[in-house]
């Protein structure tokens, strides 16, 4: 291939005089007048156009992190199984000897609310692409959604089409969805979440990073062919939303699971046979960033022909094709000696293929198209000189105790004169059986499944590796949680909710916490409050990490989540993985046999009503600067995780659930709501909340706390339970009530309510057919 | 229920020999390769779809997915493999073959077995455990699970078992049904029933009753830890039975 490119005519650059045209050809590509003075330094000339499009894909919110990059410096990032941290495609941790989980979560919430099949679809395509572009197989998808209100109009429309994308796509890929969770919220009314998270298991000595080494070698494109679709996707999520999005459609992707699949088989063959040196998805910003981002490690440049690009339309420009979004295509680096060998793979997978281009000592991004130099842009300064803004930061939080506890005060009167049945009623209808989404779901192709979506707590998948065969019984725990609730009154006391709830349902499940990835969802940067947000949440994060041991990995940032001016509650929405040591030994979220049921909490325990899911069920609404999320007392949770870790593995439980949302009374009634038949009698007369108002009365059952557990022990064993449990300095635990095998009854304090209308109540809350 | 391998019926040459379809697109072939190595111990022979032949074996497994992305119609492009014609030849010879979820689409659209298999009532995919009734019947397979009702996943779009009239009338008279949807007691029941299929069948057997084709995901039954069902090594026996 001819990579001299001296002798090449530029096509018109752009006219830097042009006045009003000029300005709003910036203010389309989103780069400010600041970065273009920046742009102008690093070019030592006007760009063309092509060039311009580059920058502004590349300096983009989406894949620069130019608002948030200074923040995420903050989070804790090591540790003794930490294998590859953040700023790879995905993080990497040690589950047992050289078998490695390879996770991420990322958020495709824009594309999904402009077009919520396909932008679902591909959001589950890019993370999956994510992983497997490290050599990783991935082995379970999770999902965390975020919709408006029911009533919303959009919402019966977003739902049942978001589900369908991410089931047809994980479905025909073959990779089971085990998890994930889904909440309504009007925060989200004109801007909702799909967050979607991968994981995958790799040998440590096997991990795959893009780098394009080697001057000579060969660039190889890989898969679908090239159209206009997605044309700078990652400039569209960097922006806020008016409410007619529906002009913004052309620039959402379209997913093909089925080449997804071939391009996965084929790239873990590729790696497998050592037939590449640098490969890498082409993800946001599609050839520009997988070039430069394969370039920029590497120190070298690239020389790419694009009129060798596969293209499924006519007549695309530079522009286009340097940054169409289209889906499922991979950049490969390769010795010219291999190319045989590789191709005859990518035959076999009836993959398209091309060499388009070669590793060049530049330092320099070169793409010619027609004989015209389309694209000369220096690799190194682009990323160095890449913006960061240090954006102003409000306080998002200014909580006055008193008028917490005044709010605590007035709920519990509330709650106390509600009835009981009516506050679960109310309850279910609001957080019922998610069993009409994950029944969509493939939860249990690569029959690795323990726990699915059904069990309610943490996802368990049984590894059986050959790397681990030393422990034939390994496990993979998985959890995913953010309390919006909680971040909208507190986002840093929020934030490390979520981090010690997703810790919490894995221990509960009898795993032990490895390593988080995060995906940060919240609205417009430049608005303070909203940057005091993140900037609280990711301390937040950053907290419990420490105080949890366990590193952040890997993660993503949305902003700009708003529409017409109102951003949506800070959602730093947590992905973590653990490792179970033994999976028969691991304990699902919901009931499956009669025993005893025992309440283990902190000592200093103080349940509240701050951004309770009571408290928003009865519309009592508390600002945020009226009401406390829950305290979170970290000697007990690391006590409680680690007294758990043996309990289900000495075989004292069949059932542990960490007590989130609805408190005791929330956490009792959807544990009870599994396959198990039987009669459970839960009172917490005897429990010991110290003197507090929110736990007065019945408005105990419906109060929140941070570090509690409902576990039930096998019948018999509710002696053994409380001895060792007598051992533990920072909890307590206290036996509330029983199942017994006979009836179909759920009795709270005097309440008595039947099985049957539970289930019924349960189910049919999604607001789709 | 004993999950070992020493009791599993093998062919006079020793090991039962077995081949494995897969087309690009095929995902269940993996778990139907583990179930083989962990529950009976034999290594599976893959045969990609554009193998002209077969190598010499006892039993054929089609397994499910998405075979060419299912476009066109599930199983269409895959009933046109060079594979299919090696199979067809198998299947006159009286070969044991078992066709799983997108497997049985394709053995259905090979016109290997009849009717065709339809998308779901409810327009969407269903992934949840099933109740199956072996029905009366004459195969091997009928003999080997007689009387069971065995549990199972299943995970389809289009799995909605059709025929015309006569040709219901024709395998239910011939006792070709093998597995009908039921409740956990094995009743036939309208709410046991997840897709709309025919006379509730989930699974068929061809004329000669060799050729087995199913919704369910047998290989996804394998152990109590994952679902608490192992009924899927029923069936898997039953087709290792039938070797013999």
């Amino acid at each position: 291939m001819n990579v001299d490119t001296t002798n090449l005519k530029r096509p018109t650059l752009i006219n830097e005089t042009g006045g009003k045209e000029f300005d709003a050809l910036l203010r389309r590509h989103k780069i400010s007048p600041d970065e273009y003075k920046t742009l102008r330094g690093i070019m030592g000339r006007a760009p063309t156009l092509a060039e311009l499009g580059v920058f502004s894909a590349m300096w983009s919110e989406h894949c620069s992190y130019k608002s948030s990059r200074v923040h995420l410096k903050r989070f804790p990032t090591t540790g003794p199984n930490v294998v590859v941290g953040p700023g790879e495609n995905a993080g990497v941790v040690r589950l047992s000897g050289k078998l490695c989980a390879a996770f991420k979560m990322e958020s495709h919430n824009h594309p999904s609310y402009i077009e919520p099949y396909q932008g679902a679809a591909t959001g589950v395509g890019g993370i999956l692409r994510d992983v497997f572009c490290m050599g990783a197989r991935p082995v379970a998808n999770l999902n965390c959604l975020r919709f408006g209100e029911r009533e919303h109009p959009r919402t019966s429309y977003l739902v049942p089409n978001v589900v369908k994308g991410i089931g047809d796509y994980g479905n025909c890929v073959g990779i089971p969805t085990v998890g994930g969770n889904v909440s309504f919220d009007a925060s989200y009314n004109g801007n909702c979440l799909v967050n979607a998270m991968t994981v995958g298991l790799i040998h440590e000595d096997r991990i795959f990073k893009g780098y394009a080494t080697g001057q000579g070698n060969l660039v190889v494109y890989v898969g679908a062919a090239t159209g206009r679709d997605g044309v700078h996707g990652a400039t569209m999520a960097s922006g806020s939303f008016s409410s007619d999005a529906s002009q913004e459609r052309s620039t959402v992707q379209v997913g093909d699971p089925f080449m997804e699949k071939l391009l996965l088989e084929a790239t873990l063959e590729v790696l497998e046979k050592n037939l590449v040196i640098g490969l890498q998805d082409m993800g946001a910003a599609g050839l520009t960033s997988s070039s430069f981002e394969m370039a920029g490690r590497a120190g070298n440049g690239l020389f790419i022909d694009l009129d060798r690009v596969p293209v499924r339309t006519k007549a695309m420009t530079a522009y286009e094709l340097m940054l169409s979004e289209s889906q499922e295509r991979m950049l490969m680096v390769i010795e010219p000696s291999k190319w045989d060998t590789l191709r005859s793979v990518l035959e076999r997978w009836q993959l398209a293929h091309a060499v388009i281009g070669s590793v060049t000592g530049t330092g320099r991004v070169e793409a010619v198209f027609g004989g015209q130099l389309e694209i000369d842009v220096p690799v190194a300064p682009l990323t160095d000189q890449a913006p960061v803004y240090k954006r102003p930061t409000s306080s998002s939080q200014t909580t006055d105790a008193k008028a917490a506890a005044e709010f605590d005060q007035r709920a519990a009167a509330i709650v106390n004169a509600t009835p009981m049945a009516e506050l679960i009623e109310k309850l279910l209808l609001d957080t019922g059986s998610k069993e009409r989404i994950y029944e969509q779901y493939d939860q249990h192709i690569g029959s690795k499944t323990v726990f699915g979506p059904e069990h309610q707590g943490a996802a368990v998948q049984w590894i059986r590796s050959d790397v681990s065969a030393a422990e034939p019984h390994l496990g993979l725990a998985i959890a995913t949680a953010c309390n919006e609730r909680y971040t909208a009154l507190d986002a840093r006391l929020g934030a490390a909710h979520a981090v010690a709830k997703c810790a919490r349902m894995i221990a509960a499940a009898g795993g032990k916490p490895l390593a988080i990835t995060d995906c940060l969802n919240f609205g417009n940067p430049e608005d303070p409050v909203v940057m005091g947000q993140f900037s609280d949440s990711v301390d937040g994060i950053g907290d419990a990490c420490r105080e949890l041991s366990i590193p952040v990995v890997s993660g993503n940032v949305s902003l700009y989540n708003e529409t017409d001016g109102v951003s949506i509650a800070p959602t730093p929405m947590i992905g973590m993985v653990g490792r179970v040591d033994d999976v028969r030994c691991a304990v699902p979220a919901v009931t499956r046999s009669e025993g005893e049921l025992f309440l283990l909490y902190p000592k200093t325990v103080r349940p509240t009503f701050g951004g309770s899911l009571v408290a928003r069920l009865l519309t009592l609404r508390g600002g945020a600067r009226s009401a406390l999320p829950p305290a979170i007392n970290w000697e007990a949770e690391r006590e409680s995780m680690a007294a758990l870790a043996t309990w289900t593995h000495s075989k004292f439980l069949t059932s542990a659930r960490d007590v989130g949302a609805g408190g005791v009374a929330g956490a009792a009634t959807k544990m009870v709501l599994g396959k198990h038949r039987g009669t459970t009698r839960l009172n917490l007369s005897n429990v010991e909340f110290g003197v507090c108002l929110a736990a007065e009365g019945s408005a105990r059952y419906f109060s929140e706390f941070a570090g509690g557990y409902l576990l039930l022990a096998k019948p018999g064993k509710g002696a053994e339970l409380l001895a060792a449990a007598a051992k533990l300095q920072f909890n307590a635990l206290t036996q509330i009530g029983e199942i017994i095998g006979i009836g179909a009854e759920l009795m709270i304090g005097e309440a008595r309510m039947g099985l049957s209308w539970l289930e019924r109540t349960s189910t049919d809350v999604m607001p789709f057919d | 229920m004993s999950t070992a391998g020493s009791n599993v019926r093998t062919t006079p040459t020793g090991r039962a020999r077995i081949a494995l379809l897969q087309f690009p697109g095929s995902n269940c072939d993996v778990d139907c390769m583990d179930t083989m190595a962990r529950h009976f111990g034999i290594a599976v022979t893959p045969v990609w779809h554009s193998a002209t032949s077969l190598p010499p074996v006892d039993g054929v497994i089609i397994p499910g997915g998405f075979s060419f992305g299912d476009y066109l119609r599930s199983g269409a492009l895959a009933s046109h493999s060079p594979v299919m014609q090696a199979v067809r030849e198998f299947a006159k010879m009286g070969g044991a073959i078992i066709g799983i979820c997108n497997g049985f689409q394709i053995l259905v659209e090979t016109q290997l077995l009849p009717g065709a298999l339809l998308q779901n009532v409810s327009r969407k995919f269903i992934c949840q455990y099933s109740s199956l009734a072996v029905e009366r019947g004459d195969s091997v397979y009928h003999r080997a699970l007689d009387g069971m009702t065995l549990r199972m996943p299943i995970a389809h779009g289009e799995g909605r078992y059709f025929a015309s009239n006569s040709d219901l009338e024709r395998l239910t008279k011939d006792g070709r049904i093998l597995f009908s949807y039921a409740d956990a007691t094995g009743l036939r029941t309208i709410a046991a029933n997840p897709n709309g299929s025919a006379r509730n069948i989930a699974g068929i057997v061809s004329e000669n009753g060799r050729v087995m084709g199913l919704m369910p995901h047998p290989e996804r039954a394998t152990d109590l830890l994952m679902g608490g069902s192992a009924d899927g090594l029923e069936v898997w026996r039953a087709f290792l039975a039938s070797f013999t």
